[in-house]
């Protein structure tokens, strides 16, 4: 790839900077495709070496023979931020690619959601990983391949069940309950106070240890590798890198409409007030431009799902033209998708955009359902909830050691896939050593425990 | 790449590290990794099925899904509803030809995961290895007594011979010999050369011929016949490992007996009932036509449903035990489908006998393809335990007639 791109990169900086966006200064590399498709893959450019990563690489090697995705970016927040361009990009495609890295950029450094994951996680995450990807191949010299991936099997299959609210350095539960019970003041104890002050005083108070743990705790990474009782130190280490990584996947995942919205709303926008862009590239641009953000593949009339830059660019449009760039701006730092959504796709929008709400049977027959704004919220943020995941909390350790995990199907709206399930508890059973219990509900909503082994 | 050579890091510079190595093959690998230990762990139900044999090519197709790597996930709904855009208004209906493919969930990146199929293949010698470990068959050992197969064997040197068979160590060793006498010649001369030389030896027996007899009359069903066909197959296969050369022989027989090619053998159907000597004989008579007992190892095996008529039970009891005087061993397969008479009937009493009359010979009921294994670790562990030189090479004729 010719390098020229590299010189209006400059100039793009100064043009988003100009127009308000502020952001981290971000280093651009030039990549080639094979490495592009491994970092969709793995989500960052170096991660942990697990089997998953293959599957998902086969599929993406499928989708990509079959001409289904193109990556052109990826980019990794952090100060300095990183952004890698497919090398097989032309000068067009890369400025359009530059201003949307910018867009990113100006998200991930205002949007509270990253901000606060990225001071807890630190802004360098890539390299984070890169830690923890050596550190698992060390482990696996030490303690063999199997050992590793055992481990890796359980924490990667848990890694959406982390509790974002809490802190990642977060403190073990304390070891006893606060208020200490104090016996009761009765005749007995005054009589004896006045025989025997000190002993009195001090050695009848009774500590009583906490329940572990004291609360159903959402977040299983961070619960096994603290509270499992036969894991050994190597392993918790693994369950807390993935809890790491997942900590700054969250936001990525939770602001996806958002965010790519943003970035190509200030795409678009940038690239027409950029004057110094020759014609040809400006109008290559355009076209990249359109394909990226259309509704639907050009040769379908329909889509099942819904392409969020599409999405997001319109609704970040909509709300530009009504309320101006600053209160755009606001609602960028504050909302995440579930907010954004639910405030600021209107009626009018949905039915501009044509979006609608379906059923679909297992024999393969869909149908429209009836436009319903609230439930169009639902249905669009549905696969979102809770990282992706059904709320699975582990609600109390058994004292021989059994885990007692429960599924909450009152939110969750229905039971666990059972076979599913049942090798994560398989996979879990491996680190945690001693039994492990779940509690769901079945197809007629009655309670079912699945046990390992 | 050293830092202290500058110029040495600029140039591998420009190969980035990511484009020596590619994270993903080396987790793909390992995916594949763990299909294969799978399959090898289940595999004799996943090639029991008799499907995945693919006669031509050495190799056997094993379908075999992507792995998945379990997450916590809600039970499938019965109506899964979405979200969609373009243009369509409530009531529509329309159908996805792509949603009805399999049980696949549709992943965070809207990817169908579990739908693509893996067709891997696998080479049968290898199956045949991890079997033989995985069941702990013996290896059996070629039955390497004396025959009248001859052959050129390399044995000792001469000075004169061809100039291919110049043996150059050997000469080079005599020139030192020589050269250490004073006044020698210092360079080669004739007297040093020496040549391989070859004699005409006998061999032991490498050559085998598996007769593969099976009934064909009418009681014997579709089934019957490709459980026989399965065992038959993975027959050949263990013999397969002992000896250079295998021929196949295969004889339907109802009333009659006929010779045919393996891939209409297993098509045949046939009317009538069973006559057992009629095979026999037909077996008998291939043999004294067509090999030389002293020089091939000969096997028989026969599938059947046991009905062997009652009034035929003393002319196969005569044809069977010449062919078992010349056999290195017998087998009979009862392929009976339900009935669980378990080798109690005529054709199996005739093998009853022959064993109990000390000839390597075995017999095993196969009521369904989970039995197909066991039926080819008890003919192996039998045959390995058939008592050296049965083969009748000698004047041990256990059934006299």
């Amino acid at each position: 790839m010719s390098d020229d791109w590299r010189k209006y990169i400059r100039r793009i900086e100064e043009l988003a900077a100009a127009s308000g966006l502020k952001f981290h200064p971000v280093d651009f590399e030039a990549v080639p495709d094979s490495f592009m498709m491994e970092i969709a893959v793995y989500g960052l450019p170096v991660r942990m070496p697990h089997w998953s990563f293959g599957v998902r690489y086969i599929y993406q090697l499928i989708q990509r023979h079959m001409g289904h995705s193109r990556l052109f970016e990826v980019v990794f927040p952090g100060n300095p931020g990183h952004a890698y361009l497919a090398d097989s990009n032309g000068l067009a495609e890369n400025i359009l690619v530059t201003a949307h890295v910018l867009g990113h950029a100006d998200f991930s450094r205002n949007n509270l959601l990253f901000r606060r994951c990225q001071e807890q996680v630190s802004e360098r995450i890539v390299e984070h990983a890169a830690n923890h990807a050596r550190q698992i191949s060390q482990a696996i010299e030490t303690h063999g391949a199997q050992r590793v991936e055992a481990a890796l099997d359980a924490a990667l299959a848990l890694e959406q069940h982390v509790d974002i609210d809490q802190l990642l350095r977060r403190e073990r539960y304390p070891e006893y309950l606060e208020e200490s019970r104090a016996l009761a003041d009765d005749q007995f104890r005054k009589r004896f106070a006045a025989l025997e002050p000190v002993a009195a005083g001090t050695g009848l108070e009774v500590k009583k240890r906490a329940p572990v743990p004291p609360h159903a705790e959402r977040d299983l990474l961070w619960f096994v590798a603290n509270y499992a009782p036969e894991m050994e130190s190597w392993e918790r280490d693994i369950f807390l890198a993935v809890r790491e990584e997942s900590f700054y996947f969250y936001p990525v995942f939770a602001t996806q409409i958002m965010n790519e919205g943003w970035a190509s709303y200030w795409h678009a926008r940038l690239l027409r007030e950029a004057d110094f862009v020759p014609q040809q590239a400006y109008l290559d641009a355009i076209k990249c431009h359109s394909d990226v953000v259309r509704p639907v593949a050009a040769e379908q009339q329909v889509s099942l799902s819904i392409n969020p830059y599409h999405l997001g660019f319109s609704m970040w449009e909509k709300i530009v033209e009504r309320e101006g760039l600053e209160a755009a701006r606001s609602i960028m730092e504050q909302d995440d998708d579930f907010g954004f959504v639910r405030n600021h796709l209107s009626r009018e929008l949905a039915e501009e955009l044509g979006l609608f709400r379906y059923s679909a049977r297992s024999d393969g027959q869909i149908k429209v359902l009836e436009a319903d704004l609230t439930a169009l919220h639902e249905a669009v943020l549905a696969p979102k909830y809770n990282f992706g995941a059904p709320i699975v909390s582990a609600v109390r350790v058994r004292n021989d050691g059994t885990l007692e995990l429960a599924h909450d199907s009152g939110v969750d709206g229905r039971g666990l896939d059972l076979e599913r399930s049942r090798k994560v508890l398989d996979y879990l059973q491996r680190v945690w050593r001693r039994p492990i219990v779940l509690t769901t509900v079945n197809q007629a909503g009655s309670t079912l425990e699945l046990t390992a082994p | 790449m050293s830092p202290e050579d500058p110029k040495q890091a600029d140039k591998a510079g420009a190969a980035k590290w990511y484009e020596l190595f590619s994270r993903g093959a080396r987790d793909w690998l390992r995916h594949d990794e763990k299909v294969r230990e799978a399959v090898r762990a289940n595999l004799p139900e996943i090639i029991a099925g008799g499907d995945v044999i693919n006669d031509s090519a050495r190799t056997v197709r094993v379908p075999v899904r992507m792995l998945e790597h379990y997450h916590f996930k809600l039970r499938r709904p019965e109506e899964q509803q979405g979200a969609g855009q373009g243009k369509a208004k409530p009531g529509d209906v329309f159908s996805d030809p792509s949603r009805n493919r399999g049980p696949g969930e549709k992943g965070a990146g809207g990817r169908d995961e579990g739908e693509v199929q893996l067709l891997l293949e696998f080479k049968i010698d290898d199956i045949v290895d991890w079997l033989w470990e995985e069941m702990q068959l013996p290896n059996l050992k070629a039955r390497a007594g004396p025959s009248d197969e001859t052959d050129w064997t390399r044995e000792g040197w001469d000075r004169r011979g061809a100039r291919s068979r110049l043996d150059r160590r050997r000469s080079f060793k005599e020139l030192v010999k020589r050269r250490g006498a004073p006044g020698a010649t210092p360079t080669f001369t004739d007297e040093d050369l020496r040549f391989r030389q070859l004699a005409r030896r006998r061999q032991p027996a490498v050559h085998a011929v598996v007769f593969f007899m099976l009934d064909v009359s009418g009681s014997m069903s579709d089934r019957d016949r490709k459980l026989a066909k399965t065992f038959f197959f993975w027959v050949v296969q263990g013999l397969r490992r002992e000896y250079r050369s295998l021929e196949t022989v295969f004889v339907a027989h109802t009333t009659e007996a006929w010779e045919f090619n393996e891939p209409d053998f297993f098509q045949v159907t046939g009317t009538g009932g069973t006559v057992a000597s009629s095979g026999l004989n037909k077996v008998r008579e291939i043999i004294d036509a067509r090999y030389n007992p002293g020089r091939a190892n000969l096997y028989l095996f026969y599938a059947s449903d046991g009905d062997n008529s009652v009034s035929d039970a003393q002319d196969a009891r005569g044809a069977l035990s010449s062919i078992a005087a010349d056999a290195c061993f017998t087998g009979y397969v009862e392929v009976s489908s339900g009935l669980s008479r378990q080798l109690a009937t005529e054709t199996g009493k005739l093998f009853a006998e022959l064993t109990a009359a000390g000839c390597a010979a075995g017999s095993y009921a196969l009521n369904d393809f989970d039995d197909v294994w066991g039926a080819v670790r008890h003919f192996f562990t039998a045959e390995s335990h058939a008592p050296e030189g049965a083969r009748a090479d000698g004047p041990r004729s256990p059934a006299s007639p």
